[in-house]
């Protein structure tokens, strides 16, 4: 009975996430623009219950890495990460903030996930709008999959490090 | 036309000059960078500091160049300056008191070559960061060295 | 919490306030209002802005380190993305540097497409300039609007070029292909869209009390302030000292095509709104020119130093082979020599100072980039003002954190 109960209320409370992703977008570089893009009028992510960025980390639970990350920066990310509340996502979005792109010099991290995990990479340098709105899909896919542990006795997930 | 006034008209404060694509080259010693920019500055109007940058022959004695480059707003005309700096002493006169705008070009050379610019209170890295080990953009730093901040995950 | 303790990459003078009534406030590198990664250290004394100590390089990603390791023809990926809001114009003047080293002619329907496209990649720079301002000062309406424009450029611009934003489009003595079927039709139809879309910014934005209320006087100086700074392009204009490199130094085609240098009064925020819109309108016309001028003929120089063989040819015979793997694996020989070439790119004097050594690669490339001595000079602009006059002060001096910080 209880895990009956358990596994509709991750269907019930991965559907309520899904469709209520506040983006973060930690814009950097080149990639910023075609976020631009992707959120105003011809591409539109509000469509997909993805749309209202809010600029600060502590409301938000989709953070999006739009473009290259360089070192003197990672530290900056890292904060911005470890101030937003549980549950959160990442998108690495572009090839830069996935594995540092075509930069491979003493300036440029290596991908995001070498300092914050990543839930979902976008690749592209940068990425066409329909490529973001694919990944917001398969991400929405993913949290509607996911195991949700909100009540008392569940096991809480240990915070990923 | 230009040009030519003014090559002459500096020929006593320069070791040389000669003409690369249209644009005027003084290749002069460090201690008269500041006579030569007051005259560019105020007999042929040189009011706009466009940039400077170093280039780096490690096999050569003396090791930089540093290289100007200056517009006349007046004029509409540019001119190269360059001066050649030792590994040992890199060190030239800082132009802040004269352009606004070395400011930052000469924080940007220090962090990426190392050379000093006398007079230059505020030599901050401004696009690398504190605790940097070198500098990049001289030959010998390897491309793929990093010096990360924030440790990696495991 | 887990992480580590956080501690600012590059110290400030500014760490302490130096009366105590005044607060010290930290603005960035991720902040909703800077749109680019900057971080502006500010003494304020109540809503005034006492000094201020502007921190760039976040975005530093060794663009002069991995020229000097890459072939000339793989470093027009790089240069792409200095300025990503208007690529080729970046392409084109290193492409210059290049040609004008190795000594090329370019063919005249090249030179022709060059300026036009250096035109209309110039709309897509402004508009995104004044969009994102806008934006940033709330105004949604006149954001969305220019970002239908933006994008139906970039749209027109990936047919041509296959990218909507990085294009590479250039190569050394000349472009990567001609014009597609049908490619000015459509042109002609964005610019007309683009010219209904911005005389709607105008009516929205021009007369406006609140955009007045928060541009006009803000961040003044005069032709002397910005030359000391280094300022070029449409903000040492709107000082009203029409300096333009399409003019003073005519390169490309700019020589034969009609406009004007638009330049403003005051030099405060509002003229440089609106100088940017005055040049939409120019660059519309120039495109319009160059539409006229342009002629039927080959876009590349036929320079077996620069160009590939024919494909058909690298099949077929033993010489074309060898010379298209030299070309590849090599790369371009360009004779030694130095060469400062300066192009008018939407922010202002974009110079490219090449040494060759006479090898396949670039022994030292640096760029004279407009939006680094912006910042340079961007705190004498921000101090005696208010804090909420950073944000419009910012926008219109449009950093791009690529082409800054490099």
């Amino acid at each position: 009975m209880m895990e009956y109960l358990t596994t509709r209320k991750d269907d019930l409370v991965g559907w309520v996430r899904k469709f209520s992703l506040f983006p973060y977008p930690f814009v950097t570089a080149c990639c910023g623009m075609e976020f631009m893009s992707v959120s105003s009028t011809l591409y539109d992510t509000d469509r997909f219950g993805a749309a209202l960025p809010r600029f600060t980390p502590r409301q938000s639970d989709l953070l999006m890495v739009v473009g290259t990350v360089s070192h003197k920066q990672a530290q900056v990310i890292k904060k911005i990460y470890d101030q937003m509340c549980e549950p959160k996502w990442v998108m690495a979005f572009g090839a830069c903030a996935t594995s540092g792109g075509f930069y491979r010099n003493y300036a440029v991290l290596q991908g995001v996930d070498k300092v914050i995990p990543v839930d979902i990479y976008v690749p592209g340098c940068p990425p066409r709008p329909e490529t973001v709105i694919d990944a917001i899909l398969m991400l929405q896919e993913k949290i509607a999959n996911d195991h949700h542990p909100i009540l008392p006795y569940e096991q809480q997930t240990p915070p990923r490090v | 036309m230009m040009n030519e006034t003014l090559t002459t008209a500096l020929a006593p404060l320069v070791d040389r000059s000669w003409d690369s694509f249209g644009m005027p080259v003084l290749e002069l010693q460090v201690a008269q960078l500041m006579p030569v920019v007051q005259r560019l500055r105020t007999e042929f109007g040189f009011t706009l500091f466009l940039d400077v940058t170093t280039v780096d022959y490690p096999a050569r004695q003396p090791r930089f160049d540093v290289v100007y480059h200056f517009m006349s707003a007046q004029h509409r005309s540019r001119v190269r300056l360059k001066l050649q700096v030792s590994e040992e002493a890199p060190v030239v006169p800082t132009l802040t008191g004269i352009f606004g705008s070395a400011r930052y070009m000469e924080r940007e050379v220090h962090d990426m070559y190392g050379i000093r610019f006398d007079g230059n209170a505020d030599l901050r890295p401004i696009l690398l960061y504190e605790g940097f080990v070198g500098h990049p953009l001289r030959k010998d730093y390897p491309m793929e060295q990093e010096q990360p901040i924030v440790p990696y995950r495991k | 919490m887990s992480g580590v303790e956080f501690k600012p990459p590059v110290s400030s003078w500014l760490e302490e306030a130096a009366d105590p009534n005044h607060v010290v406030v930290n603005i960035g590198p991720s902040h909703p209002a800077t749109h680019g990664t900057i971080q502006i250290i500010a003494e304020i004394d109540g809503e005034s802005v006492k000094r201020a100590d502007i921190h760039c390089g976040y975005l530093h990603r060794g663009f002069e380190k991995e020229a000097e390791h890459h072939t000339y023809h793989n470093v027009i990926p790089y240069t792409d993305r200095l300025n990503y809001c208007s690529a080729l114009n970046n392409n084109f003047a290193y492409a210059d540097a290049v040609e004008q080293l190795l000594g090329i002619e370019l063919t005249p329907r090249c030179i022709v497409l060059r300026t036009l496209l250096s035109e209309y990649n110039r709309i897509a720079d402004h508009v995104t300039c004044v969009a994102a301002s806008v934006m940033e000062m709330g105004g949604m309406t006149a954001f969305l609007y220019l970002m239908t424009v933006r994008d139906y450029i970039f749209e027109h611009l990936n047919h041509l070029t296959g990218a909507r934003l990085t294009y590479s489009y250039v190569r050394i003595g000349g472009l990567a292909r001609d014009l597609p079927d049908g490619w000015l039709e459509r042109l002609e139809e964005v610019l007309v869209f683009t010219e209904e879309y911005v005389a709607r910014i105008h009516g929205m934005l021009d007369r406006n009390r609140i955009f007045i209320g928060r541009t006009r006087n803000v961040a003044k100086m005069t032709p002397e302030h910005a030359l000391n700074w280094g300022y070029t392009g449409p903000i040492l204009r709107s000082t009203g000292l029409a300096m333009d490199l399409r003019k003073d130094s005519p390169y490309l085609a700019y020589p034969e095509l009609d406009f004007e240098v638009p330049v403003g009064i005051k030099g405060d925020n509002y003229d440089r709104y609106y100088v940017r819109m005055c040049e939409i309108d120019e660059s519309i016309s120039m495109v319009r020119q160059c539409v006229q001028m342009l002629k039927p003929g080959p876009v590349s120089v036929k320079d077996p130093r620069v160009m590939l063989p024919e494909k058909q040819l690298v099949y077929n015979q033993i010489e074309s082979l060898i010379h298209h793997f030299k070309l590849v694996m090599d790369g371009i020989q360009v004779p030694a020599g130095e060469i400062y070439v300066s192009h008018e790119a939407p922010n202002g004097e974009l110079g490219f100072y090449l040494i060759s050594d006479g090898s396949g690669r670039p022994y030292k490339l640096h760029v004279r980039s407009p939006s680094f001595s912006h910042m340079g000079g961007m705190h004498t602009l921000l101090e005696g003002y208010q804090v909420s006059d950073i944000v419009p002060t910012f926008g219109s001096m449009n950093m791009i954190g690529g082409e800054c910080d490099r």
